[in-house]
C-alpha cells in the first residue's frame, strides 16, 4: 500500500471518503517529512502555521458535506512569488526578506477556494532569474535524486518538493523554462498553461509579456486538476483570455492517441545533445506512435534564435517591473539585490535606452512576431510538436558559476514556446546517468486539453514517473 | 528685426472618474487624508497589474473628437520610466508613439487654427509633502493621487503671443467643460498648463530660431500669459547678447515664479531623462472600433463654438451670442422663442446678454416693455421728469441762472430712468415745459 505522502489528488481523495485518514493525518504526515528532510534539500523557505488548523476544519467539512470542491484537503507547496496573506513571500531575494504581503495572488485565491491547503513557501531563483535555484539569496535546493545535482529553476523547490514528496502537488511559475526545466530535471511532471490563461495577479512579475502560473505534478492528472481550477479570466489581469476554461480532466485517460498528428522537431534535436537523451525523444516518438499517434519530422527556426529574443524581452521587463522596489518602500536597499538581479537589470535598461531600443527591443519583437507566426503554420497541421525539455539531465551544484547565460542555454527548447505564449506538458521520459529526462509536448495557445490527452496518455503508458527514495539518495 | 513668437502647449487635465486609470480607488482625491484611497494596484505592491478603466478612455477619446482629432483605431499603453518616490512603480503609464487621438485643432475667434498634436492618457503620480515633523525635516508621500486619470493635449507651435496662448487655453478649457469630463478647476490641478516658447527672429542676417524652453507646471491662464512674455522678452534679449540658436540639444526646462514674476532654469538637455519607453506588457493594444467612436460622437453635447455658431445663424450678433452660450437660462429663452414672429432674436439675445432683462417671470412681456420704441405716452414721462426735478432743485436753480447746458443732465438721468427708452424728442418737450413752468406741477 502506498504512503501518505505518495499519494495523488484522486487517491487522497479516495483515503478522506474511505476514512483511511483524516487530513490532519496528511498534514502531520508532511510536517514530519518537511521536519526530516528539508534541513538537507532546502525546498521550503517558509511554512504556513495555520495549516494543522486548516486541516481541522477541512476534516470537518468533509464529514459533514463530503468532497465538494475539487482541492479540498490537497497539501500544496507554493513557490515564493506568489503573494500568500499569513506567509511570508520574498521570490527568494533579501529584498524582500521578511515581506508580509496584503494581499493573496488570485491563483492562491483559487486554489483556496477550492478547498487546498498551502504548507509552505518553496525556494526559487531570485526574483525568478535563473534556472538551478543557485541564484537565491537563501542557498541553492538540492535535487532530491542526487543532492550532488541542480533541482533545476527558477522553479526548482516546488519541483524538488514534489520529487521528494514535500507536498501531494506544487505551484511553480514559468517565463521560459521554470516550470517545466526543474520538473524534467527532478522527474515529475509540470504543466505551463497558455500565457493569460492564469492570472498573474499577486505574482511577483518577472517578464510580464510570458509569466505563466502553473502546477507541478505526480502527474498529468494532477496537473489537468489543478490547472482547471487555477485558469480563467481575471478581471484583475487585463491579459488573462476571456476564453472559457475547458474541463481539462475530460481529455485524461485516452484508449489510444489514433487521429493526433504529432511534430517532433528536427531543430530540438541539437547537435550538442547527448545521445542517449536524443534516443530517449526518439523512442517516446516511438511510444506515442505506437499509442496510434502519426509523429513526423517538422523543422522549425533554429531555437537559438530565441535565446537572443527573449533575453532582450526578458531583460527589458526585468529592468522595469523591479524599479518599485526603489529602495524606500520595502525596508531594504538596492544593492541587495543579487549579482544576478543586478545584471539583468543593468542588460535591460541598457536595452532600452534611446538609441538602443530599436536595435534591440524593436528587433527582438519583430523576431518574436516571426516565431509565433511559424507556430501558428506548424499548429495548423499538427496538433503538438514534441521535444526535449532541456539538452540533458540535471547539472552538478555550482555549475552556474561564471555563466551569466545559463538558463537561456539550458532552456533553449523551451524559450521559442514561451515567447510564443503555447501550452506545454513536461513529463518524464527515461533516466540518463540515474538522473531523469522530460519530454515536453507542445501546442498551441489554448490547447491545453489536447497536450494533456498526449502526455496523460504517454504517462498512463509508461513507467516514467519515479520518485527518489530519500533515505537511499540523500 | 522681426521677431514672431512660437508657443505650443501641454495641457494636463485629470479627468473626473469615478475610479482610478488601473485600478477601483475612488479618483476624488482632493482633500482627502493622506494614503486613504489606495490599494496594491496604485502603490505600487509586488505582483499587482493595472485594469484599464474603460470610462477613462472614453473621456480622453471625447476629448479627442471635441479637438478635432483623428482616433486611431490600434493604440497602447508604454512605460514612461524614471525614478521619483511619489511615483509608486518606478515607471508612469502614459502612451508614447500609438496616442489615442492624433492631428486635431482648435479654432481661434481670429479665425486661426491651432494644431492638436496629440490628446493621449496617463495617469497621475503621488504627492509629496515636505514638512517639519518633531522638529526634523521629512518628505512624506500621498499616494491618493496616485494612478488618477489624466489626459494630455499637446498642441502644435502654432500660437504666436501670450494673449492667442490664453484664448486656446479658455477654449479648451470651456470644451472639457462642455463634454463634462472634468470641471477643470485650475485651484484643484485639475487643469495644468506647460508652454513651450521660442521666438523666431528675423533680420539683416537672415532668419534665427532661439532656444526652447518649456515651461512647467502652471496652474491659471494669467500666469501662463505671463510666463509666455516674459520667456519672450527673455529669449529675445539673451539672443541680442550672445546670439545662440536653437539647436537639437540646448532646449531647456524652465520654471516659473508667480511671485516675481520670471522663469528661471530648472534643468538643460544634457540632464534630461531618458525615460526607456518600451510597450506597457500588462495590458493588451487597444482596437478602437468605428462603432464605439461613432457611439461617443452621439453622446457629445454641442460645443461652445457650435452653439455660438446656432446662435448666430439665429441672427443674434457673435458678442451677445458668446454671452449667452455660457448661460443656460438664457440659452433655453433663445430656444424658447425662436419661432415667435414678434420677437426680435438678435434684439433679445441683445436685452439678455446686457441684462437688460432678467431670466425669469414674463420674458415676452418684459421683452415687449423693453422694446416698445420710443417711450411716447406723454403722462408717464411727465411722471418721471417731474420727480428728477424735486430731486435735483439745486440744478433747477442752476438753469434758471441761465446755465442751459445742465439740460442734458436732466435728459440723462430721464433715460436712465426709463431704461433709454424715452422718445427724446417728447421728452425735451415735457422736460423744457416743465422747467419754464409751463406745465403746472
Amino acid at each position: 500500500m502506498k504512503q501518505l505522502h505518495e499519494l495523488t489528488i484522486k487517491e487522497v481523495h479516495d483515503g478522506y471518503l474511505n476514512k483511511d485518514f483524516t487530513c490532519v493525518d496528511l498534514v502531520r504526515h508532511f510536517h514530519n517529512r518537511i521536519e526530516k528532510y528539508n534541513p538537507k534539500l532546502n525546498i521550503y523557505l517558509a511554512l504556513n502555521d495555520n495549516a494543522l488548523t486548516e486541516a481541522e476544519a477541512v476534516d470537518k467539512e468533509i464529514a459533514e458535506k463530503g468532497i465538494t470542491r475539487p482541492l479540498l484537503g490537497i497539501p500544496f507547496a507554493i513557490k515564493d512569488n506568489f503573494l500568500t496573506v499569513g506567509i511570508t513571500t520574498t521570490a527568494s531575494s533579501n529584498i524582500l526578506k521578511d515581506y508580509h504581503p496584503q494581499y493573496n495572488s488570485t491563483v492562491i485565491e483559487k486554489i483556496k477556494n477550492a478547498g487546498a491547503i498551502i504548507l509552505g513557501k518553496t525556494n526559487m531563483d531570485s526574483f525568478a532569474h535563473g534556472s538551478s535555484t543557485e541564484t537565491s539569496d537563501f542557498g541553492p535546493t538540492l535535487n532530491p535524486w542526487n543532492p550532488d545535482k541542480l533541482p533545476g529553476g527558477s522553479s526548482g523547490g516546488s519541483a524538488a518538493a514534489t520529487a521528494a514528496q514535500l507536498a501531494t502537488v506544487a505551484l511553480g511559475s514559468e517565463t521560459a523554462g521554470s516550470i517545466r526545466q526543474p520538473a524534467a530535471w527532478c522527474g515529475v511532471t509540470g504543466l505551463k498553461p497558455t500565457y493569460g490563461r492564469a492570472s498573474r495577479y499577486g505574482v511577483i512579475a518577472m517578464a510580464s509579456s510570458t509569466d505563466s502560473p502553473g502546477p507541478i505534478g505526480k502527474s498529468v492528472e494532477d496537473c489537468a486538476l489543478v490547472t482547471e481550477v487555477i485558469s480563467g479570466k481575471d478581471p484583475q489581469d487585463a491579459t488573462t483570455s476571456p476564453s472559457p476554461v475547458e474541463k481539462y480532466t475530460e481529455s485524461l485517460y485516452a484508449a489510444d492517441l489514433r487521429g493526433i498528428r504529432i511534430g517532433i522537431v528536427k531543430e530540438y534535436l541539437l547537435t550538442e545533445m547527448r545521445e542517449d537523451v536524443k534516443n530517449l525523444i526518439l523512442n517516446a516518438a516511438d511510444k506515442l506512435r505506437l499509442l496510434g499517434a502519426t509523429v513526423e519530422e517538422v523543422s522549425l527556426m533554429d531555437p537559438h534564435y530565441s535565446i537572443g529574443v527573449y533575453t532582450v524581452i526578458q531583460r527589458s521587463e526585468v529592468s522595469s517591473n523591479l524599479a518599485r522596489f526603489d529602495g524606500i518602500r520595502f525596508g531594504h536597499e538596492r544593492d541587495t539585490f543579487c549579482e544576478e538581479t543586478k545584471r539583468r537589470i543593468m542588460l535591460g535598461t541598457y536595452t532600452l535606452s534611446a538609441g538602443y531600443y530599436d536595435a534591440f527591443y524593436k528587433k527582438a519583437q519583430a523576431v518574436r512576431t516571426k516565431i509565433v507566426d511559424e507556430f501558428n503554420e506548424i499548429f495548423k497541421t499538427y496538433d503538438a510538436i514534441i521535444g526535449a525539455v532541456s539538452p540533458g539531465p540535471a547539472h552538478s551544484l555550482g555549475a552556474t558559476k561564471n555563466q551569466p547565460m545559463f538558463g537561456e542555454m539550458e532552456d533553449v527548447l523551451l524559450e521559442p514556446s514561451s515567447i510564443a505564449g503555447l501550452t506545454s506538458v513536461g513529463v518524464p521520459c527515461g533516466f540518463v546517468d540515474n538522473l531523469p529526462i522530460g519530454l515536453q509536448v507542445t501546442s498551441n495557445q489554448l490547447k491545453e486539453s489536447t497536450a494533456i490527452k498526449i502526455a496523460d496518455c504517454f504517462q498512463r503508458h509508461t513507467q516514467f514517473q519515479l520518485f527518489p527514495d530519500l533515505d537511499k539518495t540523500i | 528685426m522681426k521677431a514672431t513668437p512660437l508657443i505650443g502647449l501641454e495641457v494636463h487635465v485629470e479627468l473626473e472618474t469615478k475610479s482610478k486609470m488601473f485600478c477601483g480607488c475612488p479618483a476624488d482625491h482632493f482633500g482627502k487624508d493622506p494614503n486613504t484611497l489606495t490599494c496594491p494596484v496604485c502603490l505600487g505592491l509586488p505582483g499587482a497589474l493595472p485594469v484599464p478603466n474603460e470610462k477613462a478612455i472614453e473621456s480622453c477619446l471625447k476629448i479627442g473628437l471635441a479637438l478635432n482629432c483623428h482616433i486611431n483605431s490600434l493604440s497602447k499603453f508604454d512605460r514612461k520610466q524614471y525614478f521619483y518616490p511619489d511615483l509608486a512603480k518606478g515607471y508612469q503609464i502614459s502612451q508614447y508613439d500609438q496616442p489615442f487621438c492624433s492631428d486635431g485643432f482648435v479654432m481661434l475667434d481670429s479665425g486661426k487654427r491651432i494644431g492638436i498634436e496629440r490628446v493621449h492618457m496617463e495617469e497621475d503620480t503621488g504627492k509629496l509633502q515636505h514638512i517639519e515633523l518633531e522638529g526634523e525635516k521629512v518628505s512624506l508621500v500621498d499616494f491618493n493621487r496616485s494612478g488618477v486619470p489624466l489626459v494630455e493635449i499637446v498642441s502644435r507651435p502654432d500660437l504666436s503671443s501670450s494673449a492667442e496662448a490664453k484664448e486656446y487655453l479658455k477654449k479648451i478649457h470651456e470644451i472639457i467643460r462642455a463634454i463634462d469630463v472634468s470641471n477643470a478647476d485650475m485651484e484643484k490641478g485639475q487643469m495644468r498648463l506647460e508652454p513651450t516658447v521660442n521666438v523666431c527672429i528675423e533680420d539683416e542676417s537672415g532668419t534665427h530660431y532661439t532656444p526652447l524652453s518649456e515651461i512647467k507646471n502652471i496652474n491659471s491662464f494669467n500666469f501662463a500669459s505671463q510666463a509666455i512674455d516674459f520667456e519672450i522678452a527673455r529669449q529675445i534679449d539673451e539672443f541680442n547678447k550672445t546670439g545662440t540658436e536653437k539647436t537639437a540639444a540646448n532646449k531647456t526646462t524652465r520654471g516659473y515664479d508667480a511671485v516675481k514674476k520670471i522663469t528661471f532654469l530648472q534643468r538643460t538637455k544634457e540632464e534630461a531623462k531618458d525615460y526607456r519607453y518600451f510597450p506597457e506588457p500588462d495590458i493588451p493594444p487597444f482596437i478602437l472600433e468605428n462603432e464605439l467612436i461613432e457611439k461617443l460622437k452621439g453622446e457629445l453635447p454641442q460645443l461652445p463654438e457650435q452653439i455660438i455658431a446656432g446662435l448666430v445663424d439665429l441672427g443674434i450678433e457673435t458678442k451677445y451670442a458668446k454671452i449667452i452660450q455660457s448661460n443656460d437660462e438664457m440659452l433655453a429663452i433663445i430656444e424658447k422663442y425662436k419661432g415667435d414672429k414678434d420677437i426680435d432674436l438678435n434684439k433679445l439675445g441683445s436685452l439678455l446678454a446686457n441684462k437688460k432683462i432678467g431670466t425669469k417671470g414674463d420674458i415676452k412681456g418684459e421683452y415687449q416693455k423693453a422694446t416698445r420704441v420710443g417711450n411716447t405716452n406723454a403722462d408717464e414721462l411727465k411722471v418721471v421728469v417731474k420727480k428728477i426735478i424735486a430731486d435735483n432743485p439745486s440744478i433747477v436753480a442752476e438753469y434758471k441762472k441761465g446755465k442751459t447746458n445742465v439740460l442734458g443732465f436732466f435728459v440723462g438721468q430721464a433715460m436712465k430712468e426709463t431704461k433709454g427708452q424715452a422718445d427724446p424728442k417728447t421728452l425735451s418737450e415735457i422736460l423744457l415745459s416743465l422747467l419754464a413752468g409751463k406745465i403746472s406741477f
